[in-house]
């Protein structure tokens, strides 16, 4: 099974890196850039039984490790 | 003999690998006439990287001999090992070399000038000694371009990113902007590493038996080119993904300076080389070759992070942060262990033969089988056409009755100041760490060259390999530079070789050190252009010359051949690394005015050259005339005056005078320490009755070589004015310092805080970097 | 007093800080490797600047599960000092021995100079050589120096925050501030005051012949503490 996690800074806090790529793509002549925001994107391969237990598991490799619960939020997909 | 089933492709097809690497049908035959049959796919690759340009110096071989390589303090001569390494006394040796990324940059700046870092740092390394700083030379297209500011920007953003990790401190080096680099950026980077004299190491093989070890990163396809994409398809028939850029793993480089000086510290270790262009093929047939050995690995044992590599990929992978050891048998484990404590693979792929000869296995097939002396001693040696460029005569026209003397000499002292290649640096140097192994006890920007304190070693420290501790007592500090000017080189080759080192070696004098030793990076276009060799020639002469003249042999380097654009080659830039040696206890000296009421002295003459200068380039959108002439005779003789006032603590600042001539060395005697602005009030009229009066622009902005602007107290001018006459060097008290405005003459007279803000924020204001 | 650096792979000052504090501070001093769980009898611990793991998930964060990282945090809780600098200071947020956490600076870009800092609290075991309000130079190394913390937190480390980024007269500006930290903030100690974090590094700044020897106040305010103690 793969599971799919996106980390992005939460909602609120300045993202730097977002904010000068919203500049960026206001200069090249896009428009209607609301904001953007810059994460990380992982892929993490398990052999697990049950789906139930996976998500469990990644959920706690996230608050743990993965992503910092202070500053940013997670997104964990399944598939396989 | 190798394998049936590997040696299968056709004669056909081998061609065409061979000719993707640059071999020529003739070149094809001659191997295989050393083999004595037809090679296998693996053996043309590895004869391919082995002969290439960049690891044969196949076109440059024949001049490079002109260069000087021995002297009493050379303890390695150039060539024989990875780097130069200089006897500094006490027992202790420095090991530096420079080398180019240009082409890895072009393509991906921030891992083509990485990668470039990570190299560089590891041939110092290799050779026992802890990495203990950096610098950079860098060329880029005008500001102006959108696409010169990306590889300015990633550029520094690859350095920033691999040095700041790897804890080196960036603590030097230049920047320089002209439209003849717009396609082809150039990216030396230069390395100073610090040994105990008994702890060399060698990139040799040795003993018998002894044991092959691989370690660090795993191999990948990364910096395969095309060639190796040629022999995928023709081989297999199937394509695959290939990176062709190189990533760079700092970390992992980090643990793997640690890791290997420890190693290196144990005893255990006999030759060491790092895996670097052209990776497994070149490291195990060069340290095989240079002990009188043969090697034989199986790459079936090579740790990968890609599947279904073929023996030929596994051999030519530029995958970063690997190393090759050929340890002492029975002591693998030992090393394996010491690796292992850094997260590091140490893997055996092979062993010592006494055959002399490269065999690769794969598994129980031989996919080559080559003398190793074959790949390093019998590359083809090029014999180039040389023709003097048909245009230069043109170039180095310049009837000054045609060029304007400026109406406002203040506003172009302050347009200079703000231009990209002179400006003030800092936006560039404060994104990388130039502190870290606290030594840099001149902060770049502030003096001529970088200055490191030098602090001898103690018992080796568990994590380290050669800690360091300062010798209280020593009052010893390493200088080190680096300086090339393109511009003058293609206006005049010959006298453009001297100048770059002539100005490095006044650089090393202006912070009070004696020049050792030299490393250079030969950055030229296509060999096969007549036009570029002859500039490759002259330069190459104009180098030694220099090198002999100030006793400052060569130690190493490398040559970068085919810079070049849609737009043509770059403008020939040797790059010259130079270190040296304060020795008096008085320490470094900086380049800026310090008191109210010294004088400010000027060394050397002006003459009434304009040619190739930053004035014409940015005042005058000019790229013609000859360059400065240089005389390596006045050029010593200043040199020496320098050392002799510097021990004798005569001098508050000194500052050589180079692009924007005098206007804008005395401005920045004013102006570079921020927190220290401080005027000065000179003249540099010729005294009355001088032979022929000299044009105003070329006396402000000129840049005759062998000057330099020195200040003092007053007391000491009588005492300098005899040595300098004992010294036979021209000198004139030109005013003091003091004030806060910079006035010069009739000519100049600005207040030195605007003269600062011009300075400080002309790079900040083309990169748009907020403060 | 016996002090301890911890070694990280990827750690860079460590050997700085020994230097400092073997060869100006004239006390004994040595490294704890990331992978032991003694601390060796060390009396205060320093965690060194660097790039721990390469920051490669987030700074700091695989550091703070070395098995060494116990041993910190046992000291810290029996009221040992412990000083973070730089790296170190992400570590210590990361493991929870100090609040809040860092992000990457506004400029986007990785800042190497001397600033100017103002002395919040000289009344703590690494400042208690200071005067309060007094502005100090310290050089800064970072690419991820920009303190955050929530409203409520910001509020409760109000009285921690040992160092402030200033200008050179001491006020508190926007422009004197390098990477848009909270309140300006450079240095911040838990509230027990033994264990301090800071992202401007005293061991470049403890030796006048590098600029600057402010820093190697903090170090002998440590030891002032550690002997008073």
């Amino acid at each position: 099974m793969k599971a799919k996690i996106c980390i992005t800074l939460k909602a609120g806090l300045l993202d730097a890196q977002g904010k000068t790529i919203k500049q960026a793509l206001e200069s090249l002549g896009f428009q209607g850039v609301q904001g953007v925001r810059v994460g990380k994107y992982l892929e993490i391969e398990l052999n697990h039984g049950s789906v139930g237990a996976t998500r469990k598991d990644v959920e706690r490799m996230c608050q743990k490790l993965l992503a910092n619960p202070i500053v940013e939020t997670y997104r964990i997909d399944l598939g396989s | 003999m190798p394998s049936a089933a590997l040696a299968t492709p056709s004669v056909a097809v081998l061609k065409r690998v061979a000719r993707s690497h640059n071999l020529t049908d003739e070149t094809y035959r001659r191997i295989v006439k050393t083999l004595g049959r037809a090679p296998t796919l693996t053996e043309v690759g590895m004869f391919g990287v082995s002969w290439s340009e960049h690891c044969a110096y196949s076109s440059s071989k024949p001049y490079l001999q002109q260069f000087p390589t021995r002297g009493p303090r050379i303890l390695v001569p150039a060539g024989k090992e990875n780097a130069g390494v200089v006897d500094i006394g006490g027992g202790w040796a420095v090991v530096f070399k420079c080398e180019s990324h240009n082409h890895p940059s072009a393509v991906e700046p921030v891992q083509g000038a990485a990668t470039g870092v990570g190299g560089i740092i590891r041939d110092i390394f290799t050779m026992g000694a802890r990495p203990i700083a950096l610098l950079d030379s860098l060329r880029f297209g005008p500001l102006g371009e959108p696409r010169s500011r990306f590889l300015l920007e990633g550029v520094v953003k690859g350095i920033a990113d691999y040095g700041n990790a790897v804890g080196v401190p960036t603590v030097g080096g230049e920047i320089t902007f002209d439209a003849a680099y717009r396609d082809n950026p150039l990216v030396n980077v230069m390395c100073i590493g610090l040994v105990p004299v008994r702890r060399i190491a060698r990139a040799a093989a040795g003993g018998v038996g002894n044991p092959v070890l691989y370690v660090g990163s795993s191999t990948g396809r990364d910096g395969l080119g095309g060639a190796s994409f040629a022999s995928r398809e023709l081989a297999e028939g199937r394509d695959a993904d290939r990176p062709a850029v190189q990533i760079g793993d700092p970390f992992t480089e980090k643990c793997l300076i640690e890791a290997t000086l420890e190693a290196l510290a144990t005893g255990d270790v006999i030759g060491i080389q790092d895996m670097g262009a052209a990776g497994l093929a070149c490291s195990t047939s060069e340290t095989a070759a240079r002990g009188g050995v043969g090697i034989e690995i199986d790459v079936a044992r090579v740790p990968r992070r890609a599947e279904g590599m073929t023996p030929y990929e596994v051999m030519l992978s530029e995958s970063q942060e690997r190393m090759l050891l050929i340890v002492k048998r029975g002591r693998e484990e030992r090393v394996k262990r010491l690796f292992a404590k850094w997260g590091l693979a140490a893997v055996e792929i092979g062993r010592v033969t006494r055959d002399g000869l490269m065999r690769v296995r794969d598994g129980p097939a031989v996919a080559a089988e080559i003398p190793a002396s074959a790949l390093t001693d019998e590359a083809p040696v090029y014999h180039r056409p040389v023709r003097r460029p048909a245009w230069l005569s043109r170039a180095q026209r310049l009837p000054l009755a045609r060029v304007p003397l400026p109406k406002d000499y203040a506003r172009v002292l302050t347009t200079l100041l703000g231009s990209p290649t002179i400006a003030d640096k800092s936006p560039v140097f404060e994104q990388y760490d130039h502190m870290v192994q606290t030594n840099t006890v001149v902060l770049p920007g502030r003096a001529d060259a970088a200055v490191l304190r030098l602090r001898s070693g103690r018992r080796p420290e568990r994590s380290r390999g050669a800690a360091v501790l300062r010798l209280r007592g020593l009052g010893r500090w390493l200088a080190a530079t680096t300086d090339g000017n393109g511009r003058a080189c293609f206006l005049d080759p010959y006298e453009g070789g001297k100048l770059a080192v002539a100005e490095a070696a006044r650089n090393l004098v202006c912070v009070g050190a004696r020049p050792l030793a030299v490393t250079d990076c030969l950055n030229f276009g296509s060999p096969q252009d007549p036009a570029v060799m002859w500039q490759f020639k002259a330069c190459v002469r104009g180098i030694a010359e220099a090198c002999r003249a100030f006793k400052t042999p060569v130690t190493g380097g490398n040559v970068s051949f085919y810079n070049e654009g849609p737009r043509g080659a770059v403008d020939p830039t040797p790059v010259i690394g130079m270190i040296g040696l304060i020795e008096s206890g008085m320490g470094p000296m900086t380049a800026n005015f310090k008191d109210e009421g010294d004088a400010v002295i000027l060394l050397g003459e002006t003459r009434e050259e304009l040619g190739g200068s930053e004035y014409l380039a940015v005042i005058h959108r000019r790229k013609a005339g000859r360059p400065p002439r240089v005389d390596l005779a006045g050029e010593l003789a200043l040199q020496q005056l320098m050392l002799t006032l510097a021990a004798q603590g005569l001098l508050k600042s000194a500052h050589d005078c180079s692009e924007g001539g005098l206007a804008v060395a005395l401005a920045e005697g004013c102006l570079m320490e921020p927190s220290r602005l401080i005027g000065a009030t000179v003249s540099l009229q010729p005294p009355a009755g001088a032979r022929r009066p000299i044009r105003t622009d070329a006396l402000l902005f000129g840049e005759s070589a062998g000057r330099i602007v020195i200040s003092c107290a007053r007391y000491h001018v009588e005492r300098i004015e005899h040595l300098a006459a004992r010294h036979k060097v021209a000198m004139a008290v030109a005013g003091r310092v003091g004030g806060v405005h910079l006035c010069i003459d009739s000519w100049i007279d600005a207040p030195v805080d605007e003269l600062s803000e011009a300075w400080r924020s002309g790079l900040r204001q083309a990169l748009g970097v907020r403060r | 007093m016996k002090f301890g650096v911890v070694v990280f792979p990827g750690s860079n000052c460590d050997q700085d800080c020994l230097d400092v504090l073997r060869d100006v501070l004239g006390q004994p001093a040595v490294p704890l490797w990331h992978q032991e769980t003694s601390l060796k009898g060390c009396d205060a611990v320093v965690l060194p600047g660097g790039f721990s793991y390469g920051d490669y998930l987030r700074t700091g964060a695989i550091a703070r599960f070395s098995p060494i990282m116990r041993s910190v945090a046992r000291l810290a809780k029996d009221g040992g000092l412990v000083l973070g600098v730089c790296n170190g200071f992400q570590i210590l947020l990361e493991a929870g021995l100090l609040p809040g956490a860092m992000l990457r600076n506004t400029g986007l870009r990785f800042i190497c100079r001397f600033v100017t800092l103002r002395v919040e609290r000289a009344d703590t075991p690494f400042t208690n050589r200071f005067q309060p309000g007094q502005v100090i130079r310290l050089p800064i190394a970072h690419n991820e120096g920009r303190y955050t913390a929530d409203a409520k937190t910001l509020k409760a480390i109000r009285d921690h925050v040992v160092f402030r980024y200033c200008d050179e007269d001491g006020r508190v500006t926007d422009a004197a501030n390098p990477n848009g930290s909270a309140g300006a903030l450079a240095g911040l100690t838990n509230e027990r005051g033994n264990v301090l974090g800071m992202m401007p590094h005293p061991e470049r700044a403890s030796d006048s012949a590098l600029g600057s020897s402010d820093g190697r106040l903090v170090f002998e305010s440590m030891l002032e503490a550690m002997v008073h103690a």
